[in-house]
């Protein structure tokens, strides 16, 4: 399922330049932008994108941001049980208030 | 640069149309019944998902050939406030009785009939500490290599 995210997260073009950069090593958002055809918020935004599909990681060094490739993927992981919990809590609420429900209705 | 990236626990809050009782129970020993059928570890399609009640309960499924898969164990038990289970299942969805992950729910009364739930799966950076995990590593720039390979070959990039 994380592999589903990833691969839409890269089938963008920019974004797949930005992360193939990546890949070479760590950089600030201003230098990653540097030599990419769009402006460095679209840069930001691609970076989001790719943040959240696992594929990135982000860490403050100083007073910028340095993104890298997850060098664990322990994002990827992450990101799977994320989206698993959503979807298992969900089921657990549903539950708990039908059975709610159920009981509310044996009452005299 | 070579510094480790913690991931962030997952944190999930919500409220539910039950009291904090009605909510523990089914959480534990109505694990079955909400339990996504779709998910289960070893080859064997699900058949029951269990909690046990207590300190050390086993967190466990049990299989349609008869077979069980432990997960993990309960490490706290306060009903109707509190749980805490080790997740023990490696990210190659096996039993790693070393690895400690925990999955930490509050269950706090917000009105007559309803309560908050507050669910935390913390512990993710051990995910990296199994041997696996040092192969998953070292597979990672191949992986993404592959990845971004087969991209180009659909996209045509």
């Amino acid at each position: 399922m994380a592999n589903n995210l990833a691969f839409a997260a890269l089938a963008d073009p920019t974004r797949r330049a930005v992360f193939e950069r990546l890949a070479d090593g760590p950089l600030p958002v201003g230098e990653l932008a540097e030599g990419m055809p769009v402006s460095r918020p679209a840069v930001s935004q691609h970076l989001k994108v790719l943040k959240e599909a696992g594929l990135v990681t982000d860490r403050a060094q100083g007073a910028r941001r340095v993104y890298q490739i997850d060098p664990k993927g322990l994002g990827q992981i992450r990101a799977w049980l994320d989206r698993f919990w959503d979807e298992a809590l969900e089921a657990f609420r549903a539950e708990v208030e039908r059975e709610t429900q159920d009981s509310e209705g044996e009452e005299p | 640069m070579s510094q480790t990236i913690k991931p962030a626990a997952i944190m999930k809050s919500f409220t539910v149309r039950a009291t904090p009782e009605k909510a523990f129970e089914v959480f534990t020993r109505g694990f079955d019944r909400w339990w996504p059928r779709t998910h289960f570890i070893g080859a064997s399609p699900l058949k029951e998902a269990v909690l046990e009640p207590g300190v050390g309960g086993r967190w466990f499924s049990r299989h349609e050939d008869g077979s069980e898969q432990m997960w993990g164990d309960v490490l706290v038990w306060d009903p109707p406030a509190h749980l805490v289970v080790a997740w023990r299942i490696s990210h190659e969805w096996g039993y790693d009785p070393n690895l400690h992950t925990e999955v930490d729910v509050h269950f706090t009364k917000v009105g007559a009939e309803e309560t908050r739930i507050d669910f935390e799966h913390r512990g993710l950076e051990r995910f990296g500490d199994s041997e696996t995990a040092d192969k998953t590593r070292a597979g990672m720039k191949t992986g993404w290599d592959l990845i971004l390979q087969s991209f180009k070959a659909v996209v045509g990039g």
